[in-house]
């Protein structure tokens, strides 16, 4: 979970990081008001939750509490990279002398915190690193010593700061550890990290992200500093990703959900978790046009199958609708499919006369086909790929359209193309003669 | 021999009682691994599908000589099952529990370097020998798992389970076995990355060449290829990575930091193009992934 810039700062502040005097506000006349409190003049910020705000304008100084309010009423109508304003902070102006960087993370490859440090803070940090690696210092910390004194020397060490200032950012930096472990923090980065022109470090920024997983021992102190969970995606749900997440929360075993618009025609219920990422490359590759993304796995019942089934069926523009999923060694083929015929029913659909590639693999999956066939369902087993059923649907979807451009109602050309890709002529034009043999014997 | 299991390996399985544990072992104990017990606190006395249940690790490997553990307990309580299954002296550790904290993992991970141990996962289907032994929940019951998974000469990496059983199978409706196939863990932070695992693949004779399944995030692929880049590897490595339209996605977000540590890694282009860089034959299509075995194996 991304915190705000003001509840990363509340962090700081218990662990006595040394912070400008700041307000939070929510309208226009606020912030007048808090820039009066500060002297006349401050720094407006937005609060958002993405980075690179002062590239996109969100950070103004207002010289004057009628110019705060002008500023705040633009700013908290903005949106940063897609990410709503929801408030703004007014901050004490600082005198600044340096921007510094300093941040603790993970190292996936060294499998331990890892902590930098860096003169070149600021705004374009990443640009100025990329060009010359050598102006960040690195350390690395055993999780079983920790922050030790040293290391903090060694670090603050780098930036040859004089020596108040670094006696004050040798404490910061054990400071930012400590509050990295204690909070289960996957980012605790303070950019800039400002050294003023007298000689005091304070932090002007602050980003902190919570590990998702790790909520469950920090969400209870969190909310206790009035800090809530929330979604970290910026758009809002659509109503089909509405319904499809309401879907899947009704039942707490497996999942039939993670569904994200494509608002194509391509409906799509593929499965597990790689298998969707696989199977959805593939019709993307394949210039496919996807209504849908989702992922069906863990052995979901077949009423939450059936539920998002009916919701992708019944999704506008929805044209035909590819099944896929990799081999299931715990979900049930069976449980899938029994899911798929039954949307299908309740929504008029005759399974035979519809345009569907199915192809499915698992646990079992006899029972399951021997629910496809009964409805007239012609399905794939494990022989054809997941990228090939893909390719398969694509193909099927591009026939419907062309039938559609020839003068042919939705519905006519759906019922043509669901009896023809049922021919081995069809497999063997999109997949070539010998592939096209190998699956379709003795289906 | 097979690589990090076979079948005189001795599995101590810890969390046996829970309901997803107790199935596992049933599927793994039906496949022919020698599952010698299990591990739940104050459930010591009991059986499940006949192993015998301890109080602790320590009990388990005194009485039944366990080297392997699989741990599927709760994500609060995996760093201490992992630790004391170390402290044990288990040298090997699968780790099944998913959504572990990271900062639990890194303390595990720390404790098995310190021991000479060797973790994998967490968020770990599983590990296969087809034919000799498997461990936790990979491939599901035999009937299913020998449907998948059969002998043979290619090494399977995969950060995604399904997807392992799933290549599998379609490398074994093509006629290609498998030497060895072991789902990494699908997490950031996990015991085993690709390139830690190439040595035992390099070393072992059974092993002619190496599948690879990635995805987005995380700078797994590309650490691969830098190690094969500096160390050399003898064998042909196939990969494909699942989720290159991630890429395009909006919201994808990193802090200055992440950027800093990783590069611009993470991509799954970026990834292609480094594994490519280092002579990794790369599969755009997951099926391609057969027809580059076919080659490098000279099956045609
Ligand atoms: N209180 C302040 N006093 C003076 N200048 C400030 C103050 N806060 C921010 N700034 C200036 O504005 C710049 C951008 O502010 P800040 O880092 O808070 O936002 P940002 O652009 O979102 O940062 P990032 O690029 O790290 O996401 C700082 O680098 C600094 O130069
Ligand atoms: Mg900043």
């Amino acid at each position: 979970m991304r915190l705000y810039e003001y509840e990363s700062k509340m962090l700081l502040e218990k662990y006595g990081i040394p912070l400008p005097k700041r307000i939070l506000v929510k309208t226009p006349e606020e912030a007048a008001k808090a820039v009066e409190e500060l002297g006349g003049k401050a720094v407006i910020k937005a609060q958002v939750l993405t980075g690179g705000r002062g590239k996109a304008g969100g950070i103004k100084i207002a010289n004057s509490p009628e110019e705060a309010k002008k500023l705040t009423e633009e700013i908290l109508k903005m949106k940063i990279n897609d990410f709503p304003v929801v408030a703004v902070l007014v901050e004490e102006l600082l005198n600044i002398d340096k921007e510094l960087f300093l941040a603790c993370t993970y190292d996936e490859v060294a499998k331990q915190r890892i902590m930098l440090i860096s003169d070149a803070g600021g705004v374009d940090i990443n640009e100025v690193v990329e060009k010359d690696p050598s102006r960040v210092y690195r350390e690395w910390f055993n999780p079983f010593y920790g922050m030790m004194a040293f290391k903090a020397k060694k670090m603050a060490d780098f930036l040859k700061l004089p020596k108040d200032a670094d006696r004050a950012l040798q404490s910061v930096i054990m400071r930012l550890y400590n509050l990295a472990v204690d909070y289960d923090t996957t980012l605790a980065e303070i950019n800039p990290l400002v050294l003023t022109k007298d000689g005091k470090i304070v932090a002007a920024d602050a980003h902190i992200e919570i590990e998702d997983d790790a909520m469950y021992r920090q969400q209870q102190r969190l909310e206790g500093m009035g800090i809530h969970d929330r979604p970290s995606t910026p758009r809002e749900p659509t109503e089909f990703e509405k319904l499809a997440e309401e879907n899947d929360m009704s039942d707490h075993r497996g999942v039939a959900g993670r569904a994200i618009d494509f608002g194509g025609s391509l409906g799509c219920i593929i499965g597990a978790g790689g298998g969707s990422l696989t199977t959805f490359d593939a019709i993307l590759r394949y210039g496919g046009n996807p209504a849908n993304y989702c992922e069906v796995g863990g052995n979901p019942p077949v009423k939450k199958v059936y539920g998002l089934a009916k919701l992708v069926l019944s999704k506008p523009g929805v044209k035909g609708l590819l099944v896929c999923h990799n081999v299931y060694s715990n979900s049930r083929v069976d449980l899938v499919a029994r899911g798929v015929i039954k949307a299908m029913l309740d929504l008029g659909i005759n399974p035979a006369e519809y345009p569907v590639v199915y192809r499915g693999a698992g646990a079992f999956e006899e029972d399951g086909y021997a629910i496809l066939r009964k409805y007239g369902v012609r399905y794939y087993d494990r022989r054809l790929g997941m990228d090939q059923a893909a390719k398969l649907a694509v193909e099927m979807l591009k026939l419907i359209e062309e039938k559609e451009k020839e003068g042919k109602s939705l519905e006519e050309a759906q019922k043509e193309v669901a009896q023809y890709i049922k021919t081995e002529e069809f497999v063997k034009k999109v997949l070539g003669e010998e592939v096209a043999k190998k699956v379709l014997e003795g289906l | 021999m097979g690589i990090l299991i076979d079948e005189n390996t001795r599995v101590v399985v810890q969390g046996i009682t829970g309901r997803e544990a107790a199935s596992f072992t049933e599927w793994m104990l039906d496949y022919g691994t020698k599952v010698v017990a299990g591990v739940t606190p104050g459930k010591e006395g009991m059986k499940v599908h006949g192993v015998p249940v301890y109080n602790t690790v320590k009990a388990a490997v005194e009485n039944h000589d366990a080297n392997t553990s699989v741990v599927s307990v709760p994500p609060r309580f995996t760093k201490d099952a992992v630790m004391e299954a170390i402290d044990a002296g288990i040298e090997l550790v699968s780790v099944f529990t998913e959504r572990v904290p990271r900062s639990d993992v890194i303390e595990m991970i720390q404790f098995a370097k310190d021991h000479g141990a060797r973790i994998i996962g967490p968020n770990s289907l599983g590990s296969i020998v087809p034919g000799k032994a498997k461990l936790a929940a990979i491939g599901g019951p035999t009937e299913e798992t020998n449907k998948a998974y059969t002998p043979g000469p290619v090494a399977v990496l995969s950060r995604s389970g399904g997807m392992m059983t799933e290549t599998c199978s379609l490398m074994s409706v093509n006629g290609i076995g498998q030497s060895v196939a072991i789902n990494v863990g699908g997490d950031p932070i996990i015991g085993s990355m690709f390139h830690e695992l190439l040595p035992l693949l390099e070393k072992d004779p059974e092993t002619r060449a190496v599948v690879i399944y990635g995805e987005p995030g995380t700078v797994a692929e590309e650490t691969l290829a830098d190690y094969i880049k500096e160390h050399g590897f003898s064998k042909p490595v196939v990969a494909f990575i699942g989720g290159g339209f991630v890429d395009k996605m909006p919201g994808q977000r990193f802090g200055h930091a992440a950027v800093i540590v990783t590069g611009k890694k993470g991509s799954v282009e970026g990834k292609k193009e480094a594994l490519r860089d280092a002579g990794v034959l790369v599969a755009d299509y997951h099926s391609e992934i057969i027809t580059l075995l076919k080659e490098v194996l000279k099956m045609k």
